[in-house]
């Protein structure tokens, strides 16, 4: 396991990162949220060396699909070429560098570069007819004329790129948070699929604090006050978080917490809400499902909520609905988001519906939940700008509980599994 | 019969004249920039929807299929009203300053829903010394109830590519 490094027991102390194992406190110096210089050293040490969420099967389903994105600062193809294989490339021209593909997404078997016309087959290889004598007759022996790939790995139905070839597989790397993945995958019958594009937005914060947040136990009932009061009302009785929770350290900087939210779940928990006739629907669903995999993990398919955090930046939040969201610092105090919604193939309408409203009531830069995350992200930013005077945070909630007790998803242990990666990965191997 | 009578006098909903609509786009633009959100949702009715597809969604975008911002049935609307009103809104408290305008207003139809009229609209948002701008259109549909215009929908597409610059829909557009 050579990824995971982090010693378990023994105090730790860097110049940002303070992890005092005897006394049962840990902190994170506001400098690291604030430094141009550690974000810089943060996309070499980080984001350049990491596998990084690049997108789902689901959206390429035929030979010849293409999307377009930006992973990790650099802008991306990922495509499937004539026989369907699976590829990733960076999208620029070798040439003179200018982007090969500008849409979105579509379906195409060559991908041409509108700046002075060089083409590639969507396998990558150079396809450009030049005049006799305009180069060397053995000019591309060595590659240089095709588009650049980048080195592509999946996990179930999940693609993840690399740019450090040297990295150890995705498979090591994922570790022991392949078991969210194999959970979702087995949502239905069929496997998963993306729903309806993408959302894209900023904070105006620097990106660590939305991995902090996005399965932080503690916040939910203050900060997601006005939520609790709606799903109060749509529930028809009291919405309370979970006494009883898991929190899973997946190792290599992952980490999930895991319990029994009050919301409705599409698989296949019901709300009053969603009407007596949903109700038998969503029995059904769960008799597909207990029948597929068994009660007891049908039970923590169904029932039980997970929010996880794919270090550096991938949190797939299955909670009332469930969304893959991936983020990345254009400066340190700008982040973009780009958040998409997960759903089980071939599902009705109805049921499609409700999954999206759910997701819509807590999700999003127009929910009821989101946004108030972000004006908290944004106002600790501000904050932060007195580092000097205020320099630390606090991440030390529930670390002194004794041996065998079990951390709670109110802890705070899951943040400093992230920490605790992303210090020894700053501070050099 | 009598039914029958009644579906085809409910069948189309004649429009009145587009200075009439524009009036009621000032007031509505009114209410949502003074913060009166009960008399804006006084507006709606209980079979009325609200929704915000993805910045450059195609006026065919159904929130069924695809993931939106907003897509609010009255139940949804009326608690997005009460959360703005409620200090516990972080994203909304202390308020953000609004100005909402409207232009090019044409009619583009009538049916049994009733009439379809759309705008174009740019809304400044203001909160923390920053402004924020959403430009595009809203398609509305609206008919006479009781003497009085509602909204039986209101679907408001955002002429842009992404929320990269305002980060978030908090307010109504």
């Amino acid at each position: 396991m050579p990824d995971t490094m982090v010693t378990q027991n023994k105090t730790r102390e860097s110049s940002l990162v303070v992890d005092d194992r005897e006394n049962g406190l840990f902190r994170v110096n506001r400098k690291a949220f604030l430094d141009e210089e550690i974000l810089h050293m943060e996309r070499e040490k980080i984001f350049n060396r990491c596998w990084l969420f690049l997108g789902h099967a689901s959206e390429l389903p035929n030979p010849n699909d293409f999307v377009t994105r930006n992973v990790g600062g650099k802008e991306l193809i990922f495509n499937r070429d004539r026989k369907g294989e699976f590829h990733a490339f960076l999208n620029t021209c070798p040439h003179r560098g200018a982007m090969v593909e500008r849409q979105e997404s579509g379906n195409s078997i060559a991908f041409k570069c509108f700046y002075h016309g060089w083409a590639f087959n969507n396998n990558g290889n150079y396809a450009t007819r030049h005049q006799k004598g305009t180069y060397p007759e053995n000019f591309n022996h060595d590659g240089c004329a095709n588009l650049i790939p980048v080195k592509l790995e999946q996990y179930r139905d999940f693609f993840f790129v690399n740019y450090d070839d040297g990295a150890n597989s995705l498979d090591s790397y994922l570790a022991d948070a392949k078991i969210i993945f194999d959970l979702i995958d087995q949502h239905g019958p069929d496997g998963m699929e993306v729903v309806g594009g993408a959302q894209k937005y900023s904070i105006r914060s620097n990106w660590k604090l939305l991995m902090e947040n996005s399965y932080d136990g503690y916040h939910a009932l203050d900060t997601h006050e006005t939520y609790f009061k709606y799903l109060t009302e749509a529930i028809g009785g009291p919405a309370e978080m979970p006494k009883v929770t898991n929190v899973m350290n997946l190792k290599n900087g992952h980490a999930s917490i895991e319990g029994d939210a009050p919301w409705g779940r599409p698989v296949a928990k019901w709300i009053p809400a969603w009407g007596e006739n949903a109700k038998s629907e969503v029995e059904e669903i769960k008799r597909e499902v207990v029948s597929r995999v068994g009660a007891e993990r049908a039970n923590r398919i169904c029932q039980l909520g997970r929010n996880t955090g794919i270090f550096p930046n991938l949190v797939i939040n299955d909670i009332m609905a469930i969304t893959i969201r991936t983020f990345y610092p254009v400066e340190p105090g700008v982040m973009n988001v780009t958040a998409w919604a997960l759903g089980v193939k071939g599902e009705k309408r109805d049921f499609r519906k409700r999954r999206l409203d759910n997701f819509l009531e807590f999700l999003g830069p127009g929910g009821f939940a989101t946004p108030d995350d972000v004006e908290a992200l944004e106002s600790a930013y501000r904050g932060y700008a007195a580092y000097k005077l205020a320099p630390w945070n606090d991440i030390s909630r529930g670390m002194s509980r004794g041996q065998g007790e079990p951390f709670k998803a109110d802890d705070e242990e899951q943040m400093r599994c992230f920490w605790r990666e992303w210090d020894r990965r700053m501070g050099g191997e | 019969m009598a039914n029958q009578n009644q579906a085809a006098n409910a069948a189309v909903e004649q429009p009145m004249s587009r200075s009439a609509y524009e009036d009621f786009f000032f007031e509505e633009a009114a209410m949502l920039d003074e913060w009166r959100l009960e008399e804006w949702l006084a507006l709606f009715t209980e079979e009325s929807v609200y929704e915000v597809p993805r910045a450059g969604a195609p006026d065919t975008a159904d929130s069924a299929e695809d993931l939106f911002y907003i897509a609010d049935n009255y139940f949804r609307l009326g608690h997005r009203v009460k959360r703005m009103l409620d200090k516990a809104a972080h994203a909304e408290w202390p308020r953000s300053i609004q100005s909402h305008l409207i232009s090019n207003v044409r009619i583009t139809g009538s049916d049994e829903k009733g009439v379809h009229v759309t705008c174009r609209f740019i809304t400044k948002r203001a909160k923390n010394d920053v402004t924020d701008t959403y430009a595009g259109h809203h398609n509305y549909i609206l008919r006479t109830i009781d003497g009085k215009l509602k909204i039986l929908s209101k679907r408001t597409f955002l002429a842009s590519d992404s929320l990269r610059d305002q980060g978030k829909v908090t307010i109504i557009l």
